[in-house]
């Protein structure tokens, strides 16, 4: 009995997830693409192999791939300190400083885009790189350090003791045990940046396209399903090739290590070098994530007539007599609750994922697989929506449903990578310890991994909550007069002319950070029971 | 929960909508009108409608207008909503040949001048016009002491060098409006020489309405550097209406001779099983009411002969009667390669 309950609990693991993934992912995509490439019913990838062999096209495809990877370098390579700094040292708005990195992350990119054209940045490579940094960083910094709080700095101190450089030290012990994290972190910072669409059409301006604009432009604009498909699949391909050497590179290095409670392992900067090399850390974020939201925060208050409440007033009461205007305490509401579903959404399918993932064979599959539409073009996922979820009872194509479904599936990846890298790196010996002790599996699941994973689950649920506030692609596409959120709203007043417009959006954007602020700040306060 | 109990409730309304009512009276109908994002009404309008009419109206905003109509297409045999608006004369020649609209002559369209009913089967019914014109920072060249150019040959002048930002036409309707002005202008022959003069005079382009006007424009909302960008003859009213205090002058201008006309339409979709009320709708967007409201709400010209403007545009909005067009049919047939062929005149 307790082992067909073992096997039950074993499948649904798995099936829950990828049933979401079917469904919600895999089923529409597949429906557009077999629009595209099989329009009479027979397959013909013929389109494919023009884009491959058409050079502009194959130009788009390397532009994309290299644009990327110089991208995830940089946000790594920049990141990576940033996370040793707020995971391991203690120091004066620590907490703050946690909460706001993740800022960047949830404002629209048009937002975003006209604070770095305000900040001199003019359309190029370097202008994309930067904000493909300034929107990553926080990826790195929370799921690597989220991870590197946990590990035990008697490790490294031993290493040192034992006559390594500090360097020596990091790259043998420190190294080896965060490359799960890191290499979970920078293939997410991969897709992001391989499917970025508005910093490459803001920032890149009009000679630079990458696969997804493109995309976007055959789908939603010349209406090219053929050509869109082809492009597609190049994508997808590309996308998965690099979730499978991921997978593969994050499997090889699986290393069981005495995890720490957070608390235990983080103290104040000791030496003249260390201070120094907080201080920089904390400078780098400063400028690189806080002086493009100071441009928007100060022109939310820059009135003709002074500084002042003015464009926070007109939110308020500009367009109220139209069908389209939500009053900004709704809209604020529609975030807050559409966020908080999606939460659930990604928190249970990717924690059961997560779970799956660290436990079975068939788990590297799922969690490439779940990884997967965060590298494929939303305009083929909400297309693919349309045609494919188009009968009752899964006519959700009007539902409001569909928002924190879209949201959440975004989410679910951060909630895998979050949790997979703590959860593989218990020790099993202290599983086996407990069993020994005759403790039952679910005893030594709630003893043992449990409070871990709860951790590891808060600090996915705040990134998870702060991606579906910030999510724009998906949900605009879906809501409704009343069910408009924050970045929906911004959308709208820009696009109408007028200064009143332009100053609300901005104000709109300021309630937005510092609502993500402050959710992020409440969730990681969240206490967990001490750990060990 | 509460969604579940919500997701419940609309499966059980999907199942009775898909069993034949067997009520007597009928029930009020709600119908879907697809739209783009640019959409507004005043509730109280609309509110009179269903007031009128006992017809509820659920508004779809789905994307610019071009994505807006792609869907629907791509829906067209499940489809989305009843009616579709927002569909312009750049676009009318793809919706008409994907045939997603049902015939229907309104009887208000005894108001309309014939030069917007550009369908003779009446797949579409004309309900307002927008003109894209280029617009100038008034205070920017009166500070800079340049005059402030009158033809679209001025623009290639070096007195304009680097002082014109215009929108991506794959990516931006009134980018593609412009394109479409400057081929009316010098024709298929000489559209692309103008162009190159543009690019050689330092044009800037950028790929939406947005960047353009509150990004690179002098006279927007950012702070842009920019003083003539490719926006609407209804920017100069709007930019008085959304300033506080509003200024006694419109600081833009329109430079009337760039002016190329978009006119916007309503169908009624083949595929609605609510065809007297989607019908309904189309009269009722031709109404005095309806066409007076549009002008404060979308910034769009009523194309209902009589229908009052408010004061802000009769006094701030220049208009032109004799603005740059060309057949929609021939949209229709040259828009894709006129888009490749500016990219490779102006990107490349």
């Amino acid at each position: 009995m307790t082992r067909l309950a073992a096997r039950v609990r074993r499948v649904a693991l798995v099936a829950v997830p990828l049933g979401f993934f079917g469904l919600f992912f895999a089923y529409p995509v597949g429906s557009i693409l077999a629009r595209g490439l099989a329009p009479g019913g027979h397959v013909d990838l013929g389109p494919v192999g023009r884009v491959l062999t058409d050079a502009s096209l194959r130009g788009i495809a390397w532009f994309t791939v290299w644009q990327a990877a110089l991208s995830t370098l940089l946000t790594v390579l920049i990141a990576l300190p940033g996370a040793y700094v707020v995971s391991r040292f203690r120091f004066p708005g620590r907490g703050l400083v946690r909460a706001a990195i993740v800022i960047p992350f949830v404002l629209p990119t048009v937002v975003v885009g006209s604070a770095f054209l305000a900040l001199g940045f003019r359309p190029s490579l370097g202008a994309i790189v930067v904000a493909h940094v300034f929107f990553n960083y926080a990826v790195v910094v929370r799921i690597v350090g989220g991870f590197w709080s946990h590990l035990d700095p008697q490790q490294d101190d031993a290493a040192r003791v034992l006559g390594a450089s500090r360097l020596r030290a990091f790259r043998t012990v420190v190294l080896p045990a965060l490359r799960p994290a890191l290499l979970g972190a920078a293939a997410i910072v991969f897709l992001f940046t391989f499917t970025s669409f508005g910093v490459i059409l803001i920032l890149g301006g009009p000679t630079r396209s990458t696969l997804e604009t493109e995309i976007y432009r055959q789908t939603a604009e010349l209406l090219n399903l053929r050509t869109a498909a082809a492009l597609s699949v190049v994508q997808v391909t590309a996308v998965a090739a690099v979730l499978v050497v991921v997978g593969r590179a994050e499997g090889r290095h699986r290393v069981a290590l005495r995890l720490r409670s957070a608390r235990d392992t983080a103290r104040r900067a000791r030496t003249g070098l260390e201070r120094l090399f907080v201080g920089t850390n904390l400078v780098v974020m400063a400028a690189l994530l806080g002086a493009p939201l100071v441009v928007l925060l100060a022109r939310s208050f820059a009135t003709t007539g002074g500084p002042g409440f003015g464009f926070y007033d007109a939110l308020g009461h500009l367009h109220a007599n139209s069908v389209l205007f939500v009053p900004p305490v709704d809209a604020i509401r529609n975030s807050l609750v559409f966020a908080g579903e999606a939460t659930v959404i990604a928190v249970g399918i990717g924690g059961l994922a997560a779970v799956a993932v660290a436990r079975g064979r068939r788990g590297r599959f799922l969690d490439g697989a779940l990884a997967l539409p965060l590298g494929v073009s939303a305009v083929t996922v909400g297309f693919g929506f349309l045609i494919a979820l188009d009968k009752a009872p899964l006519d959700l194509r009007t539902s409001s449903l569909l928002i924190p479904i879209a949201q959440g599936t975004v989410a679910v990846p951060f909630v895998v990578r979050t949790i997979v890298p703590v959860l593989r790196s218990i020790d099993p010996r202290l599983r086996e310890a407990a069993m020994t002790l005759g403790a039952s599996p679910a005893r030594v699941w709630r003893e043992v991994d449990g409070p871990i994973v709860a951790r590891a689950g808060l600090v996915a649920a705040g990134f998870a909550f702060a991606i579906s506030l910030g999510e724009f692609g998906a949900t605009v596409f879906l809501a409704r007069p009343n069910t408009q959120t924050l970045p929906v709203v911004i959308f709208r007043l820009l696009g109408q002319p007028g200064e009143l417009n332009f100053g609300a959006a901005m104000a709109a954007s300021t309630i937005l950070m510092a609502l993500t602020g402050a959710a992020v700040l409440l969730i990681d306060r969240v206490r967990v029971a001490r750990v060990f | 929960m509460k969604r579940l109990a919500v997701l419940a409730v609309t499966l059980t309304m999907l199942a009775a909508a898909a069993t034949p009512a067997r009520a007597a009276s009928a029930p009020p109908v709600t119908i879907r009108l697809v739209t783009h994002d640019s959409f507004a009404v005043s509730k109280s309008v609309l509110a009179a409608f269903t007031r009128q009419t006992g017809i509820k109206v659920e508004v779809l905003a789905s994307g610019d207008a071009g994505a807006a109509l792609n869907q629907v297409i791509l829906t067209k045999n499940s489809p989305i909503g009843d009616a579709f608006y927002g569909l312009d004369n750049t676009f009318l020649s793809r919706a008409l040949g994907a045939g997603i609209f049902q015939p229907y002559q309104s009887t208000q369209l005894a108001s309309v001048p014939a030069t917007y009913q550009l369908d003779a089967q009446h797949r579409v019914t004309p309900i307002d016009h927008g003109d894209v014109c280029i617009n100038y920072d008034k205070t920017w060249f009166s500070s800079h002491q340049v005059p402030v150019p009158t033809s679209l040959d001025d623009l290639t002048k070096p007195a304009y060098k680097g002082h014109l930002v215009v929108e991506n036409p794959a990516t931006s309707s009134p980018g593609l409006a412009f394109v479409m002005a400057t081929i009316a202008r010098y024709g298929e022959r000489g559209w692309r020489a103008y162009w190159a003069k543009l690019r050689a005079n330092g044009v800037q382009v950028v790929d939406g309405w947005d960047q353009a006007y509150n990004g690179s424009f002098t006279a927007g909302g950012g702070n842009g550097d920019i003083p003539l960008v490719v926006s609407y003859a209804s920017s100069p009213p709007a930019a008085v209406v959304n300033a506080n205090p509003q200024p006694a002058q419109s600081p833009i201008g329109t430079m009337l001779s760039s002016c190329f006309r978009q006119i916007e339409f309503v169908g009624v979709l083949k595929t609605t099983t609510h065809v007297a009320a989607a019908r309904k709708l189309v009269d009722f967007m031709l109404s005095q009411r309806f066409q007076a409201d549009m002008p404060l709400q979308m910034y769009v010209f009523p194309v209902r002969d009589g229908t009052p403007l408010p004061a802000v545009f009769t006094k701030f909005a220049q208009t032109t009667s004799n603005p740059l067009s060309i057949p929609a049919a021939q949209i229709g047939h040259n828009r894709d390669r006129w888009i490749n062929e500016w990219t490779a005149t102006v990107l490349r």
